[in-house]
């Protein structure tokens, strides 16, 4: 089929100088001008190495209807890539051909004015994304009941809930009707009931056969919204193909991460605020020494460090613990048995939890999550920390002895020895019942 | 494990169906529509892009007016009272006690004049100049030619120089001062001023953005330009032998042609306006290409 963007030998260059400095004084570019020889001389002509390629010779072509995900680390050139299709920045080098209108939503609410009132940024928001006037006035009403903000309509928006100003952001760049949308990150924002809705919104923009660009952390929205992903890593096409396939690809990516429970800044992510990050996960025992393995039964301690940027006044921290094959076998959450949420103030805190496992030994690993009470989701990262737990226990008595490791967990038992049994009297029947009973015993 | 809550634990993977079957296509042109290359030669500004963009310009030019009288008790009254009160104190100080010639008009009117066209093209200047910086979020997230940036703010200054020429016809009106044909060609002249205003707004926005410089030299820039323009005395004040200095300052074809084409006092000094004119087709010319050279890297530094 005939493609609708066509990308050939597409680069990007930024020089490392222009990034550091966004913007010169004249006296620098003077300075810099006579200075300029002597530094060339000084560096002997070498290749100039203070330029980055944010993107390297991407070539790829994506066909009329297909949802495209585009994922990767930061850094990677998503946003480049956006910026360059959406004609913000210029390439420098290859070519790119558009076989349709393009609108791109790099962030809701662009050119959203403070002091105008709902009612004016409807049209002044609408027409820098590109919609005609007419347009705009025929698709009003829809736009506003998307955004639930009626009553407050000719308030200027300054006034509004963070909630409210995005959710008329959206409803405004959800009606756009190009046959090419570019989105970029735009879902994490608003509470989860609306992301909810933005999502749907753009499962039926896909639905109608428009093609979408879709830059996204979050792999759950990648995975049901997109048919194709493209994963770029250091402004290259690191794979290409259908969303499962590359997206776990992507996620098991996180191996490296995983060993350490070092969190980069980066680190794949499905949910999340702005308003905290997870820096690290530590397993010790409960003398505070780190363990990569448990011992079968051994307590232990998982030491959480989070980066607090936001005061976060109703925290709820989860750890999950996964097996390897994906079953989620267990959470705790700081809110169990009616414990009140926590507060976290601005800042770094080291938060313990002590957990009394009774795993069976196998390959876990935890997942930690943070969120508000209300469940909105501040921070996630999966496999944070592998951990595995051991055939035998620390004192050496105890051990599982089973090859095949069967379920999850070890429920805290108490056995208790025969009571009131009564010896085999030579009765054929009776000794057939016997014969079963001590079968179920030992299976 | 999301979120404490079971209803809301997977807001995102309840919301709709796995990968959503494709039901049609839209046709695909034979063409591209839009071709992304790195730019070249700089041809001077794309004016069907423009045309297309139109609308834009309406909004950003209504807008830029809508905020800046909002939540002002006077309102757009604020658009007359600048040049009114300047007037006002230019009378007193430059008519009545420096005892400044006007040509023969009273100088209330005389001044207003000038100072109606003055006020025009400095804020129209002042406001683009700082445009391009002050809409930075449009630059990096949405697409569309930038020089609607700097026309709306221009544009924007036109609208409160309409305003503003309502108490111009009123001092007129008090002061007797009656119309004759030549008032045909101030259309003509505010048009020129627009433009002279648009290629200086234009240059220092895009310098603006790569030099914060122009930021502090803009406003001094300004206020030394109405010294060497015939705002508060006329052209003939100045000694014959520098007139010719004055003249390469194109405000002062327009600003002298503005007056007798309001008062149609004197003849039209049409080698003046000839000057004026070239030097402001120049100028829009040379601000339009430094633009497009310059517009390319706006989105990566500002």
């Amino acid at each position: 089929m005939k493609p609708i963007i066509r990308i050939h030998n597409l680069s990007k260059r930024y020089s490392i100088g222009a990034l550091e400095a966004p913007y010169a004084t004249l006296r620098e570019t003077l300075t810099g001008l006579v200075r300029a020889p002597l530094k060339r001389f000084r560096r002997n002509g070498a290749g100039r190495d203070d330029t980055i390629w944010a993107l390297k010779d991407l070539d790829f072509a994506i066909e009329p209807g297909e949802v495209v995900g585009i994922i990767g680390r930061n850094g990677a050139g998503k946003s480049t890539l956006l910026k360059i299709l959406s004609r913000i920045t210029e390439p420098t080098t290859g070519e790119v051909d558009l076989y349709g209108r393009v609108a791109s939503l790099l962030e809701v609410g662009t050119g959203f004015h403070p002091e105008l009132t709902g009612r004016e940024n409807i049209y002044l928001n609408g027409s820098i994304l590109g919609m005609k006037r007419t347009e705009i006035e025929s698709k009003f009403d829809e736009i506003v009941a998307f955004s639930e903000v009626e009553k407050f309509l000719d308030t200027p928006v300054k006034r509004y809930s963070s909630g409210m100003y995005v959710r008329l952001a959206f409803a405004v760049a959800a009606h756009l009707e190009p046959e090419i949308l570019v989105v970029d990150e735009v879902l994490a924002v608003g509470d989860a009931q609306f992301q909810k809705k933005c999502l749907g919104k753009m499962g039926d923009v896909a639905r109608k056969g428009r093609t979408v660009l879709f830059v996204s952390h979050n792999m759950v929205a990648v995975k049901s919204l997109c048919n194709r992903a493209i994963l770029l890593s250091g402004g290259r096409v690191a794979k290409d193909g259908g969303v499962d396939d590359v997206v776990n690809g992507y996620l098991r990516d996180a191996d490296g991460i995983a060993r350490t429970g070092i969190i980069p800044d980066d680190a794949p992510r499905l949910y999340g605020t702005d308003e905290a990050k997870l820096r690290s996960v530590r397993l010790t025992d409960l003398s505070d020494s780190e363990v990569a393995q448990l011992y079968l039964g051994q307590p232990c301690r998982v030491h959480l460090t989070f980066e607090v940027f936001k005061d976060i006044p109703d925290a709820v921290i989860e750890v999950g613990i996964v097996a390897m094959d994906g079953v989620q076998v267990t959470n705790s959450s700081n809110i169990d048995g009616g414990q009140p949420a926590m507060f976290l103030g601005r800042g770094i805190h080291k938060i313990t939890l002590e957990l009394d496992t009774i795993l069976l030994p196998r390959q876990y690993s935890f997942h930690v999550s943070l969120n508000h009470s209300n469940g909105l989701t501040i921070e996630l990262i999966e496999r944070a920390l592998d951990f595995d737990v051991l055939r035998v226990a620390e004192s050496g008595g105890d051990s599982y002895r089973w090859t095949n490791v069967r379920g999850y967990v070890r429920p805290t038992s108490r056995w208790f020895e025969p009571q009131g049994s009564v010896p085999i009297t030579g009765d054929s029947e009776n000794s057939n019942a016997g014969r079963d009973l001590v079968a179920g015993g030992k299976r | 494990m999301h979120a404490p809550t079971p209803e809301i634990a997977s807001p995102l993977e309840a919301a709709i169906p796995e990968n959503p079957p494709v039901t049609k296509h839209p046709e695909v042109p034979d063409e591209p529509l839009v071709r992304i290359r790195p730019t070249k030669s700089s041809i001077a500004i794309d004016l069907r892009d423009l045309w297309a963009y139109r609308e834009l310009l309406y909004f950003l030019t209504w807008r830029d007016l809508k905020v800046r009288y909002k939540q002002t008790v006077l309102g757009v009254a604020w658009a007359i009272i600048q040049p009114f009160f300047t007037m006002l104190i230019f009378t007193l100080f430059f008519g009545k006690l420096a005892g400044v010639p006007s040509d023969g008009i009273a100088y209330p009117v005389f001044v207003y004049a000038g100072l109606l066209l003055w006020t025009f093209f400095s804020n129209a200047v002042s406001h683009s100049g700082n445009s391009l910086v002050g809409n930075a979020n449009l630059l990096t997230k949405v697409y569309f030619p930038r020089v609607i940036i700097p026309g709306a703010a221009v544009a924007a200054g036109l609208v409160d120089f309409f305003i503003a020429f309502g108490v111009l016809i009123a001092l007129m009106v008090y002061y007797h001062v009656s119309v004759t044909w030549s008032i045909l060609l101030l259309p003509a002249l505010v048009g020129l001023t627009t433009l002279l205003a648009l290629a200086v707004g234009m240059w220092t926005s895009a310098l603006n953005v790569k030099y914060r410089d122009i930021r502090y030299a803009l406003p001094f820039m300004i206020q030394l330009w109405m010294f060497v323009s015939p705002v508060i005395f006329p052209s003939s004040f100045v000694p014959q032998k520098w007139r010719w200095a004055l003249a390469l300052n194109p405000l002062t074809g327009i600003i002298e042609g503005f007056r007798t084409s309001l008062f149609g006092r004197n003849p039209f000094d049409w080698v003046a306006l000839a000057t004026s004119t070239a030097i402001t087709l120049a100028l829009l010319v040379y601000a339009a290409y430094t633009f497009r050279r310059m517009e390319r890297t706006f989105a990566d530094i500002v």
